[in-house]
């Protein structure tokens, strides 16, 4: 599973080194996006990576396959129209949790509901990396970050819930820590036909990790391995236990209608 | 062969992009180019093609770029409200070079205005709405017919030029009903696509037309699209050399190329005394204007412009180079005026209108008077 051989194929070799920091998440979850794609067997011509504005959006650049990045949020939107002009595509969304989650969440609820056959990543570092370490909306309460000196105000947006809520066919969470279940999840994700999600928390050693304290990239994985639990376990916890912690695990798994098998029935009725 | 139906501005436009080979469109209902939308969902699915609702016009242009980008062609409908939110990603389609249509159904006022009444004050919008130097191709009919004819050259100029183009109709056309001739086939243009060797391929390398040839999402030449500066590999690039000629060969690739553009037309003497200089729904009533005034003796032309982006300055100043008085006739505050001025001709006269009314013929014959 960790063989770089695989996913030569993939990559643009020329463009590494990449931008990203010493320690940031985005290259594992680029790595293991990659692995997927080559466990499964799907051709450079047949996947379509398309990603966000933001650190994490940048590892269109590194790859040597169908590539699109559009404007910031709009992601799931232009992913709309590229699936459903060439069905027989793969389509990855890969994007930041400000991308996905406050600019664009109207999106990801509307490719949710509509059960597109896409795959979103959502890359969660808590903040805004490309921007210098804002607080989004999946930053936790009381984070400090550089528009949150002291605490930010008000809770986490929960991604996953509300894409299941939407009527996602897949939905799963971990972190760049917990490297098997991330790799499961994505192969899950891909397989997957319908609308399907992977979150995954990443570090930002750079912003997040230094605002608060966390230390280094090493010391970033640490909290993940601590604070990332179960989701039955998290279930389990006080509300106000929930707050310091993440669930990881599989939300939903269904395997509902997408919408471009529902339109063309329909049509065929007509 | 033709046949003659009898239709509505908005269902001219929807007859032709589907005739030009459109077979997706996103959208968001808006009035007044709601019927665009659901005679495309009607009609879309019979030709194999597809109607999706999104969840507002952010997402209806972004999904009209990716289709584009899979390979079908693509439009969406909307107005003013929902063409001030498509600005980002108009942009994006001319950073990105992806052909589409935008049909821009012009209604009254600032905001949500007055959502069933007329204006053409979206002409800057059009030019200007999004952020930074570009060029755009913007088109206006005056008549159903032209909703078809003009909507057809939409699809053929984003396929040539590789760009999205903005037709301009507005409330009244958009909803007058008049008879057109709708040929059964009409003349497409299909994007160039690259051939080859599959490892050269560079999706950005522009062709000797200065537009770069272009494959579909799933093609096996591969196609790296972004919004970031690029470099002719299509990777992002922070290089002042690539960003230099990047925005230069955008804007080029179009301005150079200006007489593939649908050509102004002008009804009149060969060196008229007053030119009128007006398009969409306010051009009919120059040219009935000018009827009535050829009728009095009086030496007056009109220059209809069905291109209005890139602005036609050359066709424009040579007609007006010899007369005495010049009006431009438009409904809104002068948008266009300020280019005819800017093209040189600084003693140009507006007579707008901005209070929903159309503007007559009386009142340009008048205006002509006024300035004589
Ligand atoms: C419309 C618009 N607003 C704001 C920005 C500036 N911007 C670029 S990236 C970004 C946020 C990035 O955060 P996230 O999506 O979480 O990705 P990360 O950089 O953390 O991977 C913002 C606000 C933009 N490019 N476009
Ligand atoms: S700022 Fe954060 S998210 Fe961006 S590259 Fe650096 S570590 Fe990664």
């Amino acid at each position: 599973m960790n063989n770089l051989k695989e996913i030569d194929q993939y990559l643009a070799h020329k463009k590494l080194p990449h931008m990203w920091c010493p320690g940031c998440g985005n290259g594992v979850i680029l790595k293991h996006l990659l692995l997927g794609l080559a466990v499964l067997g799907i051709p450079r011509e047949k996947a379509v990576l398309a990603s966000g504005i933001g650190c994490s959006g940048r590892a269109g650049d590194y790859v040597n396959f169908h590539r699109f990045q559009g404007t910031h949020g709009r992601t799931l939107a232009f992913a709309t129209g590229i699936h459903l002009s060439n069905p027989e595509l793969t389509v990855v969304c890969l994007m930041g949790d400000g991308d996905c989650g406050a600019i664009g969440l109207n999106h990801l609820l509307h490719a949710a509901r509509r059960n597109i056959n896409i795959t979103a990543i959502v890359a969660n570092n808590l903040n805004y990396g490309m921007t210098g370490g804002q607080y989004s909306p999946s930053t936790p309460e009381d984070s400090l970050t550089s528009t949150s000196r002291q605490g930010k105000t008000g809770a986490a947006l929960d991604l996953c819930r509300l894409a299941a809520e939407a009527g996602a066919n897949y939905v799963a969470r971990s972190t760049v820590y917990h490297v098997r279940e991330m790799h499961k999840y994505i192969l899950e994700a891909l397989n997957t036909r319908g609308f399907s999600m992977v979150e995954l928390l990443t570090p930002c050693p750079t912003y997040y990790g230094r605002y608060n304290k966390i230390g280094d990239a090493v010391q970033m994985l640490e909290m993940f391995k601590e604070k990332a639990i179960p989701l039955n376990k998290f279930q389990n916890m006080e509300e106000s236990e929930q707050q310091n912690h993440f669930w990881r695990g599989v939300l939903v798994r269904k395997n509902n209608p997408d919408f471009y098998t529902r339109y063309r029935q329909k049509e065929a009725v007509q | 062969m033709t046949n003659m139906q009898f239709l509505q501005g908005n269902e001219a436009c929807t007859l032709a992009g589907i005739a030009a080979g459109a077979r997706f469109f996103a959208g968001y209902p808006i009035s007044p180019a709601t019927e665009i939308a659901e005679l495309s969902a009607k009609l879309l699915p019979r030709h194999d093609g597809i109607y999706i609702q999104m969840e507002d016009e952010i997402a209806s242009i972004a999904a009209v770029i990716g289709a584009s980008l899979g390979g079908m062609k693509a439009f969406t409908a909307t107005s003013g409200p929902g063409f001030s939110l498509m600005q980002e990603n108009i942009g994006f389609a001319v950073m990105a070079e992806v052909p589409c249509v935008i049909i821009n159904v012009q209604r009254f006022g600032p905001s949500t205005g007055i959502a069933t009444q007329p204006g053409q004050g979206d002409i800057m919008t059009a030019r200007w709405g999004t952020h930074s130097d570009h060029s755009i191709v913007a088109l206006a009919p005056a008549s159903v017919q032209e909703c078809f004819d003009l909507t057809v050259e939409a699809f053929n100029l984003a396929e040539r030029f590789r760009t999205p183009v903005i037709v301009l109709t507005d409330a009244t056309i958009a909803h007058l009903r008049e008879t057109v001739s709708i040929p059964d086939t009409v003349k497409t243009v299909q994007r160039a696509r690259p051939s080859g060797p599959v490892e050269n391929y560079r999706p950005y390398a522009p062709a000797a037309n200065q537009v770069p040839v272009m494959p579909n999402y799933g093609d096996d030449y591969i196609l790296r699209v972004t919004g970031l500066v690029h470099d002719e590999a299509g990777y992002s690039s922070a290089d002042p050399e690539v960003a230099g000629t990047l925005v230069n060969r955008l804007i080029n690739k179009i301005e150079k190329y200006t007489d593939e553009l649908p050509e102004p037309e002008y009804a009149g003497p060969d060196r008229p005394e007053t030119v009128i200089i007006s398009y969409g729904i306010s051009a009919r009533a120059a040219l009935s204007a000018a009827r009535r005034a050829k009728q009095q003796g009086r030496s007056m032309g009109v220059i209809r412009l069905r291109t209005i982006w890139p602005f036609p300055e050359k066709f424009i100043t040579d007609i007006c180079r010899s007369a005495a008085r010049v009006l431009v006739v438009e409904m809104n505050k002068g948008q266009l005026l300020r280019e005819v001025r800017a093209a040189g001709i600084t003693e140009a006269y507006g007579l707008n209108r901005t209070d929903t009314r159309v503007i007559m013929p009386e009142e340009i014959l008048e205006g002509g008077v006024l300035l004589e």
